[in-house]
């Protein structure tokens, strides 16, 4: 079944962030994570993925990340295929994305600023050039006087925050978060889905992957869901 | 902002990516062997080229007596005959005593009196135009002599070949140990892209391209080996110093004469320990990486 966003948003191949195509993947030939996905995300669009654990979402956005490529069907990213993107043009791919994983994947030898910073560094550019933009963005997640700590010296939701902080300071393109609320109290997600809010307004594309409903809901986005690796339907 | 300007920049691999205090052991000993490989054959080479050019400035000749004429008269007439030749500095014939004190450390005292000694001629020749075995021979020819003339060529032959030998050997060592380090690095790099398989996977996340990332072990490792090339090479040249000291301008024997300037030799080792790592860690690298990590 094919999913299209219920709101306003103008679908295009050449500017959509995100177009799935019949998309399959499976760990192993007798389980398929995801079956038949087509998937299409609007530049400037705000999804909420929702499913419930072992739904595929978590594989579902492997892909979008390109962790993995997908056994059948198409992927293009910004409207370029990437499908069977080789790994030399993965760099290009990520660089325009901000990715908050449920493990948070944090640095743990790096202190939360050079953490947030890390994207930024990895372009090349000089730390005299990115410094504010990160203070900035560790005094907006509430870590501004933690900057110089380390994961391993943070709380779960700080770990969780630090990991927004990093996936969202390059203002990249495409947000896709895999419960990014997970490990924080409601006010700090509020917060942070204003967060996403903010950027969707400046043109980012935000996907997020999460079990709470009701924080789907209040977000007005369209919401998706995934059951048993088929995209079931959406609403707004 | 003052805090800012002091924030240095953390290196994106952990400190301990992988095993490095044995590596920098490893190398160290790499570097000091390669060093020890590379001063001996260059002494060696020395020392063979001096005996090639000691051998060269002198013939020997051997002279047979006529009827009627003494051993020593004869090998007197040839000395007087050679010493007129050009491209000849000095001719002299060998006493008896002379001859018996060369033979003496291989025959020993006792037969030495029976033994019929050759009757020899020592020719020192004009290094800067010596006279060829053809010119004496004819000159003694010339003068009624019987003799044989000996210009030390086959002698001079096998030293430049046991030095051409020598330092094919010492190139090889130092191949290998080239090899030996760089398989060493290739190893590190695989058990510390294996350690850091979570590092190196954020990275690739957040836009690092694979020759970033390769970049990173090859920095890690060229800096490594650099520090490891320069203690190796600091304890060679320490050895080296302290043998010089000891064995003077002639070294520690006289096949391994060894000078002040061979421990300039030592100075490219950091770099070439550094060129090799870079080389091992960024190929295994990009490779684990092509593999999928």
């Amino acid at each position: 079944m094919s999913v299209q966003p219920r709101r306003a948003y103008e679908s295009d191949a050449m500017t959509d962030t995100v177009r799935l195509s019949g998309v399959g993947f499976g760990y192993a030939a007798a389980h398929r994570a995801l079956r038949d996905v087509d998937l299409i995300l609007p530049a400037g669009s705000f999804h909420f993925l929702t499913g419930a654990s072992g739904a595929g979402k978590s594989t579902l956005l492997k892909l979008l990340t390109l962790a993995e490529h997908p056994q059948t069907g198409t992927l293009h990213l910004f409207g370029e295929d990437a499908t069977t993107a080789p790994r030399r043009a993965l760099p290009a791919f990520r660089r325009r994305m901000g990715v908050v994983f449920q493990d948070f994947r944090l640095l743990d030898h790096l202190s939360a600023f050079d953490n947030v910073a890390l994207p930024l560094r990895l372009t090349g550019r000089k730390q005299a050039d990115y410094a504010d933009d990160v203070e900035e963005m560790l005094d907006w997640v509430g870590l501004g006087e933690r900057m110089d700590e380390r994961p391993p010296a943070l709380s779960g939701g700080e770990k969780q925050r630090l990991a927004i902080a990093r996936a969202v300071v390059t203002k990249p393109d495409l947000i896709l978060a895999d419960e990014p609320t997970g490990s924080v109290d409601a006010g700090m997600g509020e917060r942070l889905l204003k967060l996403f809010q903010s950027l969707n307004r400046l043109g980012t594309t935000v996907l997020i992957a999460s079990h709470d409903q009701a924080l789907a809901k209040r977000s007005g986005a369209t919401v998706l869901r995934l059951e048993g690796g088929r995209l079931t339907g959406g609403r707004v | 902002m003052i805090d800012r300007l002091f924030r240095t920049r953390a290196p994106l691999l952990p400190r301990d990516a992988g095993g490095e205090a044995w590596l920098t052991s490893l190398i160290a000993a790499l570097c000091f062997l390669a060093c020890l490989s590379a001063v001996g054959a260059v002494s060696a080479d020395r020392a063979a080229h001096g005996w090639a050019r000691q051998l060269q400035a002198e013939a020997t000749v051997q002279v047979r007596p006529r009827v009627g004429e003494t051993g020593a008269e004869a090998a007197a007439r040839a000395a007087q005959t050679l010493a007129g030749v050009e491209g000849v500095s000095e001719a002299e014939a060998m006493d008896r005593e002379t001859a018996e004190a060369l033979l003496r450390p291989w025959v020993g005292d006792a037969v030495l009196p029976d033994l019929p000694i050759p009757y020899l001629v020592t020719v020192r020749l004009d290094q800067a135009a010596p006279a060829s075995a053809v010119t004496l021979g004819r000159a003694l020819a010339e003068a009624g002599l019987d003799a044989t003339v000996d210009d030390h060529s086959q002698w001079r032959g096998e030293v430049e070949r046991s030095a051409r030998l020598i330092t094919l050997l010492a190139a090889v060592a130092f191949l290998l140990t080239a090899g030996a380090a760089g398989s060493a690095v290739a190893y590190a790099t695989r058990a510390g892209m294996a350690a850091q398989a979570g590092v190196i996977n954020t990275l690739s996340l957040n836009g690092a391209s694979d020759g970033a990332i390769a970049g990173l072990f090859q920095r890690r490792y060229g800096l490594l080996a650099a520090g490891a090339g320069a203690i190796g090479a600091g304890v060679a040249m320490s050895l080296v110093a302290a043998l010089r000291l000891l064995g003077g301008t002639g070294g520690v024997t006289p096949a391994l004469p060894l000078a002040w300037s061979d421990l300039l030799i030592f100075s490219p080792c950091p770099l070439l320990a550094a060129t090799v790592a870079v080389v091992a860690a960024r190929f295994t690298a990009l490779a684990r990486l092509k593999q999928g990590h």
